[in-house]
């Protein structure tokens, strides 16, 4: 057997009530497997190399992605107008139109709709909104039976993990941990890994859910404020036959996917799917203007705190992610630690600046799960500034006294040494002195991180202050 | 034209012979080049890490030792980028701003503003892949990077391609992070070092003899994962390189 087969998938973040979440724990653990860091980093790495190559056969990609950043920007700055443009438009179509201001008055709108309906078999399609809001769990507790369709998303949720990546939910998981998974959950036969079989499975189990679903719920990608129509985007249908089968269909979409027209429509159309997984759209890209004959359709815009991040100058181009997961791709640190090492709905550098929006003191340490090395603001098709957004949460999280005591003290410190020259002359010295002072310098705390897994450089006879002062303070070069 | 040189914290304390290498090549041109004694460090790891109050008797002194010069120059395009781009936490003077604007790192100090067309004293015969520090890459443009749709560029390159005898080889992952990160390689040790171990995969794989590069800082916590797991690779700064220094 494979490594792969034989190693244990590792489990996400440990969530301690409102504590940060450690990060750092959870990614050493998926290190750990190596044979799943490096699938989960080739699948990754793949998916970015596909998406470069659709990138090279447009040649406008450059304005395309200015263009799509801008159009984001002008909705953002006229977002109530377009809603309401988007309701009246929907309202006019016989579309149900229900605003919520946080995940809870949502999730009781849903319910409510459910309710009225008698409706207690609803299947949904992937909807990262439905996670953020915790909306299977509540429609569990009421009593109403939610089946996830997405092929990622139904393996997440037979398996009680929450999705590691916002387009490819299970990326973390072998074909083996989804057997795995099958066998436990849907009678499969033990040791088939062949993905057709699992495939099959999964859907032959799950249709029977859908032809006898009393409500069909799915997300939006796109709302379009001129139609009041919604767009949703996916590869296996799924959201078709929820949308389709049953009488009633519910979208829930967060106020920041609308877009003003049509027209702007064909610009994010063809970034999506570019930018998640390299093929030029999505098998299915379905526009839903309004409820089929003799069905209903309700449309639920969720606010959950994306109103008070429009009112933060700093975070605000947060609200311009179409969820096409590229930031994850394209991230080194991500593909190493596994999305469900963040603890929090979204991963990756989206993850990093949208989370502490949530709740700071949970996810402050987030922001420092990155290099700054900026290959996500680079990749992302909207043009959000990630790396800067994510440098912008660091100094916020200082401000607001949620920096680690560890970090702030060093940092205090440091910023004193390099502020006095003489001390830092004092500390900097050569041969063992130096030695001794790489502790601090390099390593700063008790533990010796730099030498684990890495050779400390040897030091040198001497600094090259003090070699500049041996050979150009006797030519009279020095300003000393 | 007169030049002040910044020699980068860690540089001067591990690495000095990158620090000789920089002020004899910079001497080879028409420049005056001072070594302004009292400097101590950009103030790149307080800011990265949040706390830009605290960098900001920093940069005052940053500042101070270097307003007086018509150009900054440091061979460490991250400290350029911290200067040219972070230097916020002070009151932005005349001086400051003519401080930030110019600094440069010695890549592009060469490449864009000495234009410098030769290096006949320099030769080195070995097969070299670069490494390009994320901050040099996408923040001081040195090269195009591989997100983008854009023209092949690389200063790096164009300036060794000027030094005899060298063959450049490729990788895989032409400008992934090494996840060296500044503090990030101290605070999250575990996912830095598995960057730098699959950054030193890729370079040994693409044949490669040295890796050479405009920043220091990378470079040391590649060869220190190199060292750590056998592999046999030489780092070189490209201010070795271009004053003649290695072959």
């Amino acid at each position: 057997m494979s490594d792969l087969q034989q190693e244990i998938q590792p489990k996400g973040a440990k969530i301690k009530g409102n504590k940060p979440v450690n990060q750092l724990e959870a990614a050493n653990r998926f290190i750990a497997a190596s044979a799943h860091q490096q699938m989960h980093d080739q699948r990754l790495w793949d998916l970015r190399k596909k998406r470069d190559a659709q990138m090279h056969l447009i040649p406008e990609w450059e304005e395309l992605r200015d263009l799509a950043s801008d159009i984001k920007s002008h909705t953002l700055d006229h977002l109530a107008d377009y809603l309401e443009e988007f309701e009246r438009n929907a309202k006019a179509n016989g579309v149900h139109v229900h605003w919520a201001k946080d995940a809870q008055e949502s999730n009781q709108i849903i319910a409510g709709i459910l309710k009225e309906h008698d409706a207690k078999n609803l299947v949904k399609s992937k909807s990262m909104l439905g996670e953020e809001c915790l909306l299977r769990q509540h429609l569990e507790e009421e009593g109403v039976t939610v089946i996830e369709t997405d092929l990622g998303e139904r393996i997440q949720q037979l398996d009680k993990e929450d999705p590691s990546h916002v387009v490819v939910p299970a990326v973390h998981k072998s074909r083996t941990d989804v057997s795995k998974v099958f066998v436990k959950t849907l009678n499969a036969e033990e040791g088939n890994n062949d993905v057709h079989y699992l495939a099959t499975t999964q859907r032959e189990t799950t249709r029977p859910y859908i032809l006898n679903a009393d409500a069909g719920m799915t997300g939006a990608n796109f709302l379009v404020a001129e139609t009041g129509a919604v767009v949703v985007c996916t590869n296996e249908g799924n959201a078709d036959l929820s949308a389709n089968t049953p009488p009633l269909h519910i979208v829930t979409v967060g106020i920041e996917k609308i877009i003003p027209k049509m027209e702007h429509l064909a610009v994010f159309i063809r970034l999506l799917s570019r930018s998640a997984l390299g093929s030029p759209i999505t098998q299915y890209t379905s526009y839903f203007s309004g409820p089929r004959k003799g069905g209903e359709m309700h449309v639920v815009l969720v606010d959950n705190g994306r109103s008070t991040r429009l009112a933060s100058h700093k975070f605000k181009a947060g609200l311009k992610c179409i969820r096409c997961g590229a930031c994850m791709n394209t991230c080194p640190v991500f593909r190493r630690s596994g999305g469900l090492s963040y603890g929090s709905v979204y991963a990756g550098p989206i993850g990093l600046i949208l989370s502490p929006t949530y709740n700071v003191h949970k996810y402050r340490n987030l922001p420092f799960a990155s290099t700054l090395n900026g290959s996500c603001t680079n990749v992302c098709p909207v043009k959000i500034n990630l790396h800067e957004q994510i440098f912008a949460w660091r100094e916020t999280l200082a401000e607001e006294k949620e920096l680690s005591l560890s970090k702030r003290i060093i940092m205090t410190s440091l910023g004193k040494l390099f502020a006095h020259p003489k001390a830092y002359r004092m500390a900097v010295q050569t041969g063992d002195k130096l030695l001794s002072y790489l502790p601090h310098f390099m390593v700063y705390n008790q533990l010796n991180t730099w030498g684990r897994q890495r050779d400390i450089p040897t030091p040198p006879k001497e600094t090259f202050h003090s070699w500049y002062a041996k050979n150009y303070m006797k030519k009279g070069k020095a300003d000393e | 034209m007169e030049v002040g040189l910044f020699i980068p914290c860690y540089m001067d304390a591990l690495e000095p012979e990158v620090g000789i290498s920089t002020l004899k090549l910079l001497e080879r041109f028409d420049v005056n080049v001072t070594y302004p004694f009292d400097q101590t460090c950009c103030g790149q790891p307080m800011t990265n890490t949040g706390c830009h109050k605290e960098a900001e008797e920093t940069e005052k002194l940053f500042v101070k030792n270097f307003s007086s010069f018509d150009y900054i120059v440091m061979p460490s395009g991250s400290c350029t980028n911290q200067v040219r781009h972070h230097f916020d936490a002070i009151q932005q003077t005349d001086e400051v701003l003519h401080v930030r604007k110019n600094t440069y790192d010695l890549v592009e100090f060469l490449h864009d503003i000495l234009k410098v067309a030769s290096f006949p004293w320099a030769n080195f015969s070995h097969k070299v892949a670069i490494h390009y520090n994320c901050n040099a890459l996408r923040g001081l443009r040195h090269a195009s990077m591989s997100e983008r749709r854009e023209p092949f560029f690389s200063k790096p390159k164009d300036l060794l391609s000027k030094v005899k005898g060298i063959e450049f080889v490729e990788l895989e992952r032409p400008d992934e992070c090494c996840g060296f990160g500044g503090t990030f390689s101290i605070f999250e040790e575990g996912v830095s070092a598995k960057m730098g171990q699959d950054k030193v995969m890729d370079q040994h794989r693409s044949g490669a003899e040295y890796v050479v590069s405009a920043d220091s800082s990378c470079l040391m916590h590649q060869k220190g994962c190199a060292m750590r797991m056998g592999v046999d690779l030489k780092y070189a700064h490209i201010a070795q390189i271009l004053n003649g220094d290695l072959s």
